[in-house]
């Protein structure tokens, strides 16, 4: 469908995206990249009266790797993600998680930012983010401030955001050499939502499992951090006694819904799988 | 309110006035008469009204013309008059790869941005960067097929203008 009516203003600086957002209290949109707020007024999801463009905000542009942390800003395109050389070196779970966004033509526009911000439950970035430990850089009236990945998806599409408040970048934790990752989902078809997919990252020393940090997504209405399985394999060397006891604490992670057709023990299953596939992927990894 | 566009349709400045819910797509073909960008699905699925923003295939339909500012749009009617993609055109219609041919200009889009990027690309690869496409005639086997056709056939004459290069070269 053809998109209801709004106003469209462009703000130049996060000041005057506030500004601008205040002004119509509870009925403006920031537009990024605009590939969830666009089709979700073409299906009558929403009509906001107003739509704010951000795109143009210096702050919001860039990836750039400082002391401790990678910044990759908001406006990062999907495409972007996928082949910048910085996010293969230090994010790398961003950079496997984006052949799986979408499609090509959508990953040319859709942004990291507005991807966080919508916290899609089945989307990649969110579950990537959440394994990687990152932080997310917020910008309000109130002032600046990070929030842990942990802490920033709150329920179904509900994120740590206040009204006004606008999504700057992500700052991923410089990651040590030896540190392995793997990312890895099963979908129906190429760049459909998954019916469950994985992040995953460890620490190796001596051939020991010192650090694990696991997200899995489409399971819930949040990414969802895989604790039990984390620590049933802390200690341990990444081995097949390893990885089924992983697997068989991830009922404990993990509680998806039951959907007709798709019941919830079948996902659990899958997510077992998963977790099995990306743990056997780290432990090829050169 | 109308807000003021100015970008480069097809080589050509273009400034209009345009109302913010207008997307690129429908600013191409009401305003500006350029039919040959088409309306599927209008919510990015089907991939009909892809154009180049940019150099980069982009939904028309996801695209605001507002934001479209300071860009530069190419349509399948700018690829076919400069003879971009005569020979996709060509292998599409020697191997059959359309039928009502809705899709063709979303598909000439992805397969020309493919070809950029990729001079010989595999089978899954062109399977992959059609993923967002949707074709309800063909089956898809002979769009693969045209497009792996017309990439062999570029990539065989890059090397033999390489070789004819250096042979002159070496004659020099």
């Amino acid at each position: 469908m053809k998109l209801p009516a709004f106003e469209y203003l462009r703000a130049r600086s996060p000041e005057e995206a506030w500004q601008l957002h205040s002004e119509v209290e509870g009925d403006a949109v920031y537009l990024s990249g605009g590939h969830s707020v666009v089709p979700s007024m073409a299906l009558r999801l929403q009509a906001p009266s107003r739509l704010i463009d951000i795109s143009g905000i210096a702050d919001l542009h860039g990836v750039v790797a400082q002391d401790n942390a990678l910044r990759i800003g908001a406006m990062t395109r999907h495409a972007e993600v996928m082949d910048n050389p910085l996010v293969a070196r230090h994010a790398p779970l961003l950079a496997l998680a984006a052949p799986h966004v979408a499609h090509p033509a959508i990953r040319n526009r859709g942004t990291l930012g507005g991807n966080l911000a919508l916290a899609d439950p089945a989307s990649e970035f969110p579950a990537a983010v959440l394994a990687l430990r990152a932080e997310i850089e917020i910008i309000g009236p109130e002032g600046s401030r990070h929030v842990p990945a942990d802490e920033f998806f709150l329920d179904l599409y509900e994120t740590a955001l206040a009204p006004g408040e606008i999504l700057t970048a992500v700052h991923v934790p410089l990651p040590p050499a030896s540190r392995v990752f793997a990312f890895d989902e099963i979908a129906r078809r190429r760049g459909d939502y998954a019916m469950v997919g994985a992040a995953a990252q460890a620490d190796l020393e001596k051939g020991m499992i010192v650090d694990a940090s696991i997200a899995f997504f489409s399971v819930g209405f949040t990414p969802v951090r895989a604790k039990a399985a984390q620590a049933a394999l802390i200690g341990a060397p990444l081995s097949r006694e390893s990885v089924a006891r992983a697997q068989a604490s991830l009922a404990e992670d993990l509680d998806p819904p039951d959907d007709p057709g798709f019941p919830a023990h079948r996902r659990l299953q899958l997510a077992r799988v998963l977790l099995g596939r990306v743990l056997n992927q780290m432990e090829t990894r050169p | 309110m109308k807000v003021l566009v100015n970008t480069k349709v097809n080589g050509t400045p273009v400034q209009e006035a345009v109302t913010p819910r207008s997307s690129l797509a429908d600013f191409l073909r009401d305003d500006l008469g350029l039919t040959g960008t088409h309306l599927g699905c209008e919510m990015g699925a089907c991939g009909a009204c892809l154009v180049l923003l940019d150099g980069a295939p982009v939904h028309a339909c996801l695209v605001l013309a507002v934001q479209a500012e300071g860009g530069t749009v190419e349509t399948v009617e700018g690829l076919t008059e400069t003879g971009a993609v005569a020979d996709l055109q060509e292998n599409f219609h020697d191997r059959n790869a359309l039928q009502c041919g809705y899709c063709t200009s979303g598909m000439l889009m992805s397969a020309q941005a493919l070809l950029a990027r990729n001079a010989a690309p595999s089978r899954d690869e062109i399977r992959d960067a059609l993923s967002g496409n949707y074709c309800r005639c063909t089956g898809y086997e002979a769009i693969v097929d045209a497009i792996a056709a017309t990439g062999r056939a570029r990539a065989a004459a890059t090397e033999s203008a390489q070789a004819a290069s250096a042979n002159t070269e070496a004659a020099e």
